[in-house]
């Protein structure tokens, strides 16, 4: 009889595949896991403290430092809840730019997504492809925000910027461009037998699950829930445009793949639809004085990574008296330990990157 | 070289076989380099990147030796919990038998090391050592995600030695020889990539498998096991590891270009051509796709990974063997 025992591995905080300073320590017993905690906070900057501290406007710059991949969602959802508060209206163009800034941005993101998950998975190219594409829309955004990453483009009542001359006709150009390359990742990667065999029926939760663990964005859209706050709560003007919401029944990490691809195609539809109906006229309307009455207000998106939410509790000063984010990745990510449970040790970068974290969200 | 071998030894001899050695090692070393130089630049280019450009002109033809310079002149560190004689051999062992394989290969009809009667079992067994090395040092290092890759290397060479000889058995009964020149001349006619092309595709595959090549580079899935089993090598030793591992592509694509692509003999019409130089091109065109698998697939699983070598190519090779034998017994 051979005495075998459970090996406690310890991944990250420095692992190539930890998508950030992400730590996971697990017990495997031969190849499977069997038992995995996750260890979060090594990026923790302390931003809602911080903002207690800050006028409104001042901390619009650290909210593009948590979700780093795709900082204009996080522009807007505190411009979105402070100009709730105040009950602002936005003119049109600034509401277009809005629109316009942050569907690239999810294109964005989900590009680094795809890259990274297929450099999870050891297939290095399609990680440049993504970046290739992902590298035009940087430069868009940095035209207009004069940021490549973060890019502290809204204010409370509209942008900082307009939209520089041909800006939106490079956006226009844009479009078609990446429904070319979208279909050769197609061919490359989405037809892969190697690819899919590695994904499909890895990670699987059921529709009560992914509920129960309160996970939003594509982690919830591959159980078959059809749940987008664009489409059932629409904020901005997305009730404007004609998209759809993919969705996938099966809550694999293969089911997770086909709804991101799906969202970028959506996102380019909106991207269409938007630059066709891009308005003339302001592009802000700042109010002189940002002094939310007292009260408390909670307003939610969707993010690239799921329902990213702003809860702003005012005194009716110029800073917020407690404000809190309600931030996807942390939440997505609590269902990683009973997925990864029983799991064979090579999934665990599978699931782990199916999920789509990012850090600087995670650890607020 | 049979005659000087039968002959009595002497200090001429000794001179001549270690020249020979030195020169045999200049060439593969100068190959080494410039298949890292390659595989870096094919990938490059492929990735949209430039690859290296900097060291040695605009192609960056001596950036391989810098690189194995500044291995040279790293700190040699050894890990305190390691098992030291263990971790230091190791590289050695994974290293020998790599170059040890490449005598048997004859590169044209008269530019061969050792023209041995059992050539190509020489190579198969002798490539079987490395696993030791690698087990060896994934288990002195004393690390997990060594250990882990260590295992998995291992597992995997093993599994994959199995179709490997087995694909090739079906050349072996139609040459009647396990002798490298013997099955070249055989070839004359038609190479046997056409002859036997389901031997040829298990033997490409695994192959691949056995240098750990994506999309089989399981032992050392950085994404999971961070460097698999050297993980804990750095410096001249780590550079012992990836050379056996090159050098070892240079010994597999040597060996394809022998048994399926007809060696050294040319195609009908361009005899005038010498036979080193068609080699290094059926040669050349093998490394090539090695390099573009590499830079087009995503890796498979453990487990995968071994039900494909048990379930589809050990089946698959032995109904080649036994196609062969019935078609040889018919015609």
């Amino acid at each position: 009889m051979i005495r075998t025992e459970e090996m406690l591995l310890n991944v990250g905080p420095q692992h190539p595949s930890t998508h950030g300073v992400f730590r996971i320590v697990i017990k495997i017993d031969g190849e499977t896991i069997v038992e995995a905690k996750p260890v979060v906070g090594y990026l923790h900057r302390g931003t809602e403290k911080l903002a207690e501290d800050l006028e409104y406007t001042q901390i619009i710059p650290y909210t593009d430092r948590m979700d780093y991949l795709s900082a204009m969602t996080n522009n807007y959802v505190i411009c979105h809840a402070v100009e709730t508060m105040m009950g602002l209206a936005l003119p049109e163009r600034a509401e277009y730019l809005r629109v316009i800034v942050m569907e690239l941005g999810r294109i964005a993101s989900h590009l680094v997504w795809f890259g990274t998950y297929l450099l999870d998975i050891g297939a290095m190219s399609p990680f440049l492809y993504a970046f290739r594409e992902r590298e035009v829309i940087i430069n868009l955004l940095n035209e207009i925000s004069g940021g490549r990453l973060t890019f502290n483009y809204m204010r409370i009542g509209g942008v900082k910027w307009d939209a520089p001359e041909g800006w939106i006709d490079k956006v226009r150009e844009f479009i078609p461009y990446m429904r070319e390359q979208l279909s050769g990742y197609h061919d490359l990667v989405s037809g892969n037998e190697i690819f899919t065999t590695r994904v499909k029926g890895v990670g699987t939760y059921t529709k009560e699950d992914a509920l129960s663990y309160s996970l939003s964005g594509a982690n919830l859209r591959c159980t078959g829930v059809k749940w987008d706050l664009r489409k059932d709560e629409p904020y901005s003007i997305y009730d404007r445009f004609d998209f759809d919401v993919p969705v996938q029944q099966k809550g694999d990490a293969w089911s997770r793949y086909r709804c991101r691809m799906g969202e970028i195609e959506e996102s380019l539809k909106i991207l269409e639809q938007a630059v066709e109906q891009f308005p003339e006229g302001d592009f802000a309307k700042r109010p002189r004085v940002i002094k939310p009455p007292k009260g408390e207000t909670y307003v939610r998106i969707e993010s690239p990574r799921g329902e990213i939410g702003c809860y702003i509790a005012s005194e009716g000063k110029k800073e917020p008296y407690r404000l809190k984010f309600r931030r996807p990745s942390f939440y997505n990510l609590q269902i990683l330990p009973q997925l990864l449970k029983g799991a064979n040790m090579a999934n665990l970068v599978a699931i782990l990157g199916a999920i789509d974290i990012v850090l600087g969200e995670v650890d607020g | 070289m049979h005659e000087l071998l039968m002959s009595p030894p002497s200090w001429l001899h000794a001179l001549i076989f270690f020249v020979a050695g030195a020169v045999l090692l200049a060439i593969v070393l100068g190959f080494v380099t410039y298949a890292i130089l390659a595989d870096r630049k094919v990938i490059g280019y492929m990735q949209l990147r430039i690859g290296p450009n900097r060291v040695g002109g605009r192609f960056g033809l001596l950036q391989t030796v810098a690189d194995v310079l500044k291995l040279l002149m790293k700190e040699d560190t050894i890990p305190e919990k390691a098992d030291k004689s263990l971790y230091v051999i190791a590289p050695a062992i994974a290293f020998i038998p790599a170059f040890a394989v490449l005598a048997v290969i004859p590169f044209s009809a008269h530019l061969q090391f050792a023209d041995i009667g059992v050539g190509l079992l020489y190579y198969m067994s002798v490539s079987g050592i490395t696993t030791i090395g690698i087990l060896t040092g994934s288990w002195a290092s004393n690390n997990k995600y060594a250990l882990i890759g260590g295992m998995r290397a291992v597992a995997q060479m093993i599994s994959y030695e199995i179709p490997l000889v087995m694909s090739v058995i079906g050349i072996i009964l139609m040459t009647g020889s396990l002798n490298l020149v013997d099955i070249v001349m055989e070839q004359q006619q038609l190479a046997f990539f056409i002859m036997q092309p389901l031997g040829f595709i298990i033997f490409i595959i695994s192959g691949i498998a056995e240098l750990s090549r994506t999309p089989f580079d399981l032992p050392e899935a950085e994404s999971e096991l961070v460097a698999g089993y050297h993980t804990e090598y750095s410096g001249f030793r780590w550079a012992f590891f990836m050379l056996s591992e090159y050098v070892y592509m240079f010994g597999m694509a040597a060996l394809t270009t022998v048994l399926f692509l007809g060696g050294w003999l040319p195609i009908p019409g361009l005899g005038f051509i010498p036979g080193v130089i068609w080699f290094s091109l059926k040669f050349m065109l093998v490394v090539f796709f090695l390099v573009w698998l590499r830079a087009t697939f995503p890796r498979l699983r453990a487990d995968q990974l071994m039900e494909f070598a048990w379930k589809v190519l050990l089946p698959a090779a032995l109904a080649n063997i036994f196609i062969t034998a019935i078609l040889k017994e018919l015609i």
